[in-house]
């Protein structure tokens, strides 16, 4: 019997080893990939277990994080939540990250490796590193000036240094407050289901995710290509321009709104938005170089990221000349976000070349140790530097003495162009008004600000005066708000 | 064991005192009974200490409590049974230690259900049956002659729950007075001892009568006489389990049947008949029972439920847990088993312990429930008598197919079928049964290296 028992021995030796390898299979073979599992509530918990670091605006944080002592244990909470939601998004338990929350989601949370300060230690310990700090370069003068400049209207501001590309303001109206959907309760799945069955959809930024016919504005893309390519060398000299202008190939004739356009100068033409003189001059520089300029400018770019992504802004490739005549004047289907506008009007303030806009300054770990900073960086050079000087001067003419004198500041230099877009079927719907400029204080040598501002339920239907009028003061305010300080 | 001067006669012919030539070794078991203690409460202060920063108010009590158990086990073993083998008490007080430990840290997860104070109780009352056992029982050799009362009582107690409503599925509980009972459990125990003492009583004829099935006398079929009784037994307990549903113990009873008849009879082919029989079993219940099927399909692929979107089931959850818990652990109080939800405490307690203790802490509990069945079977070996052979291997086998049915389960090694872990778990009866199985290892322990003397039973 002794035999046999020390095989019933032997069989759970073999039992005993079965279990021991099998459990260093799951807990050390197969554990990462469990751990990395979605379903593994472990990742959420550990993700919530600690305070989210915060969003810095001028100095002070426009986040924070509440302690619910559930199992997910902290919730985000927002200062001024709908003035920042454009730039911060939402961090919600149920329905994940956007914007900011987002992209940075790996530094706020404290996963992102760089938090480590001994990556070696941290990777045996497996500890979370508290979650880090996200240095905004807004201006909260700007965005709140932008913001209550929209009031209860539907529209969007985006504002840029023009020397660097930091941007300066984003914001989009109506708005929400991102901490209705940052826990987990019913009221969240509520509150999401609301605010994505509104009519005018708060969620959507219409800063960098929706694009609008830039109408008058894109004149200014259409005269920097017609000075660059040198259809136009003289902007006080006569073009043969025709009043009305029948578009090649159709019998449609476009008219101006004002007086005196036909043959008028660039100047006048700019001056007092003559679209004739725009659509034959888009004509005139021809598709190739129309489009190269877009380009340069940002247009049909798909990779912009600020660091989330922006919708890209269209201009056809392929058009006929009517089409191109249209396209030139900011119809058609060219379609511009108010950030590729006010990235424009930035060019035009600068020396010619178009700064990649970026809206995070620095990253640090929360004792304050810089992890990651952004700097200039320049897209391309969208029109020489004689041009852009050229530009600045019918940009000046605007304001001062043509359709945007709303704009005008004392103490300042003051560039602008005003725009009034036609949109819906047979152009039914209610014209969105758009004003983009850009202002240097008198006594610097550097712009400081160029911002673009459309307003999409103006009813603006008396042209560009009017477009102007609605969309210029707001403008102003935020062009105010940067001087000041 | 051949002792110096016996110049290994099998049969001692005249008793000699072995208490001057052995140790007794009750020095090493108090020693090792402290440390377990200390063990305990120190896990106990951990989990109060990662959980709110303090050391948690029972502490004293905890330890002071699990201490008079242990310790007054201790006598009891001094008195009753100083030859004993000083490891099993240490290790079963450390598991329950451990497993009050387990529970008192899910509580804290669970405000609305404290299962500790309920399962110290069940301690409590189980090394109250531990003590009983070791001053009343005098010696192990008695029991054979309850061979049949056993069986009959054995399967009144699994017949039992039958008559009260099933709780999840299975029909294995009686409520007394706010208490569930599972019978089965107690039954684990009487079966073993019907086992052994049938075995023991008719091995020879099992092993050598009987018609030759293949040419070579390979394999030998004993007449129906005798296996008879023992196999209609077997299967009526089989299908009294299948009808209550609850299918671990049914696998444990099968499993101690093969394994005891293997040892009694050394027949090879009976062992492979009965795994084939086994398997054949499994496959039909797998096939046609639809509560076993589903718990096969988990094996097979534990993520289906997450394709399905159905969110993780509690073998993935389980899994998880063990997952998270990787080489050290989270450390105790630290992790989230709860997760897994239902049987956290009782079925699933093994997956807190792989969470926050780690692999080495799981490989450590692994190796104390492997040192438990080794050192019964050691007793096993060291006895002379067939049935206390057969009883000591039958115990020890009930702890070690316990442990693998739900240990390997939970860790998605094999089906996972509900089985409490022996001690750990949460339920008071499965923890009073296994004091007994340790009090009457001890008991077995203690006669084989102590007053086996030769002399009949008494």
């Amino acid at each position: 019997m002794t035999k046999y028992i020390r095989r019933a021995i032997g069989l759970c030796a073999v039992l005993l080893v079965a279990l021991l390898v099998n459990a260093a299979r799951v807990q050390v073979v197969q554990a990462p990939s469990y751990d990395r599992n979605p379903a593994n509530r472990r990742l959420a918990i550990a993700r919530y277990g600690q305070p989210r670091g915060d969003i810095v605006v001028d100095g002070r944080t426009v986040t924070g994080s509440r302690d619910t002592g559930e199992q997910l244990r902290y919730e985000r909470t927002y200062r001024d939540g709908p003035l920042y939601a454009p730039v911060t998004g939402f961090a919600s338990q149920l329905y994940g990250a956007t914007l900011l929350e987002g992209t940075e989601d790996g530094v706020l949370s404290g996963a992102d490796p760089m938090l480590d300060p001994f990556p070696l230690l941290n990777g045996l310990t497996r500890a979370r590193n508290p979650g880090g700090r996200v240095v905004t370069t807004l201006n909260a003068a700007a965005q709140r000036a932008a913001y209550e400049g929209l009031g209860p209207r539907r529209g969007a501001v985006a504002a840029i240094e023009p020397s660097t590309g930091r941007i300066l303001a984003l914001v989009s109206t109506p708005s929400y407050d991102p901490a209705l959907l940052s826990g987990t309760g019913p009221a969240v799945s509520e509150a999401w289901a609301r605010l994505n069955g509104q009519a005018d959809k708060p969620m959507l930024n219409r800063a960098i995710r929706q694009t609008y016919p830039p109408g008058s504005t894109f004149k200014v893309l259409t005269s920097a290509a017609a000075l660059d390519s040198g259809v136009v060398d003289d902007v006080d000299a006569p073009t043969t321009s025709p009043n009305p202008y029948r578009l090649p190939g159709t019998t449609s004739r476009l008219t101006n709104e004002i007086e005196g356009c036909e043959n008028a100068s660039l100047r006048y033409a700019f001056t007092w938005s003559c679209n004739t003189v725009f659509a034959k001059l888009g004509v005139d520089v021809g598709l190739d170089d129309m489009t190269r300029t877009a380009a340069n400018f940002g247009f049909n770019d798909r990779k912009l990221r600020i660091p989330f992504s922006v919708a890209p802004s269209n201009f056809d490739l392929r058009l006929d000349k009517a089409q191109l005549a249209l396209s030139s004047i900011g119809q058609f289907d060219t379609r511009a976000t108010p950030l590729q506008m006010a990235m424009i009007s930035a060019a035009v303030a600068g020396d010619g070349s178009v700064r990649t806009p970026y809206l995070v300054e620095r990253t640090t770990a929360r004792g304050g140790r810089t992890l990651a900073t952004t700097g200039p960086r320049t897209l391309h050079q969208a029109m020489t530097a004689s041009t852009a000087r050229r530009m600045r001067e019918l940009m000046t003419d605007v304001v001062e003495k043509g359709t945007g004198t709303v704009a005008a500041i004392p103490g300042a230099i003051v560039g602008g162009k005003t725009g009034t877009a036609q949109h819906g079927i047979g152009n039914s719907g209610t014209p969105y008004a758009w004003f983009i400029s850009w202002a240097r204080a008198e006594d610097s040598m550097e712009p400081a600000v160029a911002v673009a501002v459309v307003v999409e339920d103006a009813a603006a239907d008396r042209g560009d005066v009017t477009g102007g009028g609605f969309a210029g003061p707001i403008a102003r305010a935020v062009m105010e708000a940067v001087l000041g300080s | 064991m051949i002792l110096p001067g016996m110049s290994g006669t099998a049969v001692a012919a005249e008793p000699a005192p072995p208490a001057e030539l052995l140790p007794r070794r009750r020095g090493i078991e108090l020693t090792l009974i402290v440390v377990a203690v200390l063990l305990c409460v120190y896990g106990y202060c951990a989990v109060g200490l990662a959980r709110n920063g303090t050391v948690p108010p029972g502490a004293a009590g905890y330890g002071a409590g699990l201490g008079v158990l242990a310790l007054l086990a201790h006598v009891a073993v001094r008195l009753r049974a100083p030859y004993a083998d000083p490891l099993l008490l240490p290790i079963a007080v450390l598991l329950n230690g451990l497993g009050l430990v387990l529970i008192y840290r899910l509580d804290l997860e669970t405000p609305a259900d404290q299962a500790a104070p309920i399962q110290l109780i069940w301690s409590t009352l189980g090394v109250a049956f531990f003590i009983g056992v070791v001053l009343f029982l005098r010696d192990h050799r008695v029991l054979q002659r309850y061979t049949y009362v056993s069986v009959v009582g054995a399967l009144a107690l699994l017949v039992l729950p039958i008559f009260f409503p099933a709780v999840n599925g299975a029909r294995i509980w009686i409520r007394i007075a706010g208490f569930s009972i599972q019978p089965g459990e107690f039954a684990k125990v009487l079966l073993a001892v019907f086992f052994a003492g049938y075995l023991a009583a008719n091995r020879n004829a099992l092993a050598y009568s009987g018609r030759q099935i293949w040419r070579f006398r390979r394999l030998q079929l004993p007449t129906g006489r005798v296996l008879g009784p023992i196999v209609a037994i077997w299967l009526l307990s089989v299908v009294v389990l299948v009808l209550e549903r609850d299918l671990g113990t049914s696998l444990l009873f099968f499993g101690l049947f093969v394994i005891l008849l293997y040892v009694a009879t050394g027949r090879t082919g009976w062992t492979a008949i009965g795994l084939l029989l086994a398997c054949a079993g499994a496959v039909a219940v797998g096939r046609l029972e639809p509560h076993v099927h589903s718990r096969v399909q988990d094996w097979l692929d534990p993520f289906a439920s997450i394709t399905a979107g159905q969110g993780p089931n509690q073998l993935t959850q389980s899994l998880f847990a063990f997952a998270a818990g990787g080489m050290l652990g989270t450390g105790l109080g630290l992790g989230h088993s709860i997760l897994i939800g239902f049987a956290a405490k009782s079925d699933f307690i093994l997956a807190t312990a792989g969470e926050e203790l780690g692999l080495i802490g799981l490989s450590a509990i692994f190796l104390l429930y492997g040192l438990l069945v080794e050192r019964g079977y050691r007793a096993g070996l060291a006895l002379r008598d067939p049935f206390g052979r057969l009883l000591a291997i039958g115990l020890a086998s009930i702890v070690a197919l316990q442990v693998f049915v739900i240990a390997g389960g939970v860790t998605g090694l094999i089906p996972l079928t509900g089985m409490a872990m022996p001690f750990l778990a949460q339920g008071g009866s499965s923890v009073v049964t296994n004091w007994i199985i340790v009090a009457l290892l001890i008991r077995i322990s203690d006669s084989a290296r102590g007053q086996y003397d030769g002399t009949p039973a008494p």
